[in-house]
């Protein structure tokens, strides 16, 4: 009877064990994402902050009378790359998205500029970059829900608790990212 | 993301469903080509080895296949810098590597993807669909073929396309083999048994494309209402894609030159004529688009 007991006891340990490892590798694992998909955005951003002296150089020469935008751009380009904290690099890429934005609405004006190859091709790559940008930290948001919602789960947010899992923060929409949702056709 | 992981199961199951459905037809044709050259047993080890060699075949060069198949020729991103940038802001979104992008040189609009699994799939565009689709369109068509990547179906897809396409080519050769190859038949015409399993090959020749059309199906219509609605996600943006629909909808010339029977199920709207009344039969590969459109509008 004791012998039983022992035993039972032990099966009841083990299998709590094991559910308490299979949780926390699959934690680590999320976590890992989590952390690769941030790095992801940096990958974006630190690839968008390579191509702008180049578009800087290409328009130049052209739009004489924008010399402010351009300022502006640089002036962007040089925060995204000094912010420290996620919280201000998104603030600051937002910045210099906005600029990007303002310099190709404006090169409409300037209809060598859109015949330059060069420029078409530079402006193709920003569009793009800026995409991959904002899928990047929808991805993280993803990554982000999921590893939040799994250790707020009840029993896991006991156990993750203690082993020294914390919530992670996800980015914020920014105003103009709500706006695209709405567009008509 | 619990959807995906249902989706995943669910394709693995009938990954291996239509491998088993496959040797099963497979050695029903043995049996008949075993019956015909007078050694059923030989005619079971040909089939068998034959199928085994092909299936190993296809899950190493199956996409390649396909894509010499549907005449798609790999494309770089300096030659397409639009498409491949679309495509690897959706491999993002979805946390994928990059797939490969491939280019069909048609004025239809479609796309469909391959591969035996989401890290090394392949995406491929008709350059119809590239000249007259907006960046919104074209990323909610992107996103849907990525969807197909992401929940494996492009595996199950692939394999649907490669194997039943052997079938429909076997049971044609074994069709004509039985009405014009009449040669030594003497020695079997005695033989009740021999003509009942000459009759029953011959009804498995006819039932077979039968068959495996309606598995393919069966697959596939599912899967795209699905592949909209997480391509949907991807891009947040619904909008997108059923706009790419509509346009798709209006193209007065569908018609995808290299698509046939076995791969039409790949694209993302099917390559063929459309009939007048195109409600969703039992033998259409895909929902009607109209439906599909409804839906996203109402995401």
């Amino acid at each position: 009877m004791v012998l039983a007991t022992w035993v039972i006891v032990l099966i009841v340990v083990g299998v709590i064990a094991l559910l308490i490892v299979g949780l926390y590798n699959s934690l680590i694992r999320l976590k890992n994402q989590v952390k690769n998909s941030f790095a992801q955005i940096d990958v974006q951003l630190k690839r968008r902050n390579d191509l702008i002296p180049n578009l800087v150089n290409t328009v130049k020469g052209y739009m004489t009378h924008e010399r402010e935008t351009l300022e502006n751009i640089t002036k962007a380009r040089a925060a995204v790359m000094k912010a420290t904290t996620p919280e201000g690099k998104a603030k600051a890429s937002n910045m210099l998205s906005d600029t990007l934005k303002s310099l190709f609405a404006v090169s409409e004006n300037y209809p060598d500029l859109k015949a330059n190859q060069n420029f078409l091709q530079l402006q193709e790559e920003i569009t793009g970059t800026e995409n991959k940008i904002a899928y990047s930290r929808q991805h993280y948001n993803d990554i982000v829900m999921v590893f939040n919602t799994k250790i707020q789960f009840f029993p896991n947010n006991v156990i993750a608790g203690s082993l020294g899992f914390k919530e992670e923060k996800s980015f914020e929409a920014t105003a103009e990212e709500r706006k695209n949702v709405e567009v008509k056709f | 993301m619990r959807i995906t992981f249902n989706e995943i199961r669910r394709n693995n199951v009938q990954t291996w469903f239509l491998i088993f459905l496959f040797f099963l037809l497979i050695s029903l044709f043995g049996l008949a080509v075993g019956v015909y050259i007078g050694d059923v047993f030989l005619g079971l080890i040909i089939t068998t080895l034959v199928g085994i060699i092909y299936t190993l075949v296809v899950f190493s060069t199956g996409d390649k296949m396909i894509m010499s198949i549907s005449g798609a020729k790999p494309v770089t991103k300096r030659e397409y810098p639009y498409l491949y940038h679309t495509v690897e802001g959706l491999a993002v979104a979805a946390g994928l590597p990059t797939p490969k992008c491939y280019v069909i040189n048609d004025s239809a609009l479609n796309a469909f993807a391959t591969g035996k699994k989401p890290e090394s799939a392949s995406i491929a565009v008709t350059t119809g669909l590239l000249e007259k689709m907006n960046r919104q369109e074209l990323e909610g068509v992107i996103a849907h073929e990525m969807s197909h990547i992401k929940n494996n179906d492009i595996r199950v897809m692939m394999l649907a396309a490669v194997l039943v396409g052997v079938i429909l080519l076997l049971s044609q050769f074994l069709l004509r083999s039985f009405l014009w190859g009449g040669k030594g038949s003497s020695k079997r015409e005695n033989n009740k048994g021999t003509i009942i399993l000459i009759l029953i090959g011959l009804a498995l020749a006819i039932l077979a494309p039968f068959i495996s059309e309606l598995i393919k199906l069966s697959i596939s219509r599912k899967r795209e209402y699905m592949a909209d609605a997480s391509g949907a996600i991807l891009t947040r943006y619904p909008a997108g894609l059923a706009s790419a629909l509509r346009k798709i909808a209006k193209d007065p010339d569908p018609l995808v030159d290299n698509a046939n029977k076995a791969t039409a199920h790949l694209f993302i709207s099917t390559p063929f004529r459309m009939k007048k009344n195109n409600k969703s039969s039992l033998f259409s590969t895909h929902p009607p688009i109209d439906e599909r459109i409804k839906r996203l509008e109402e995401m």
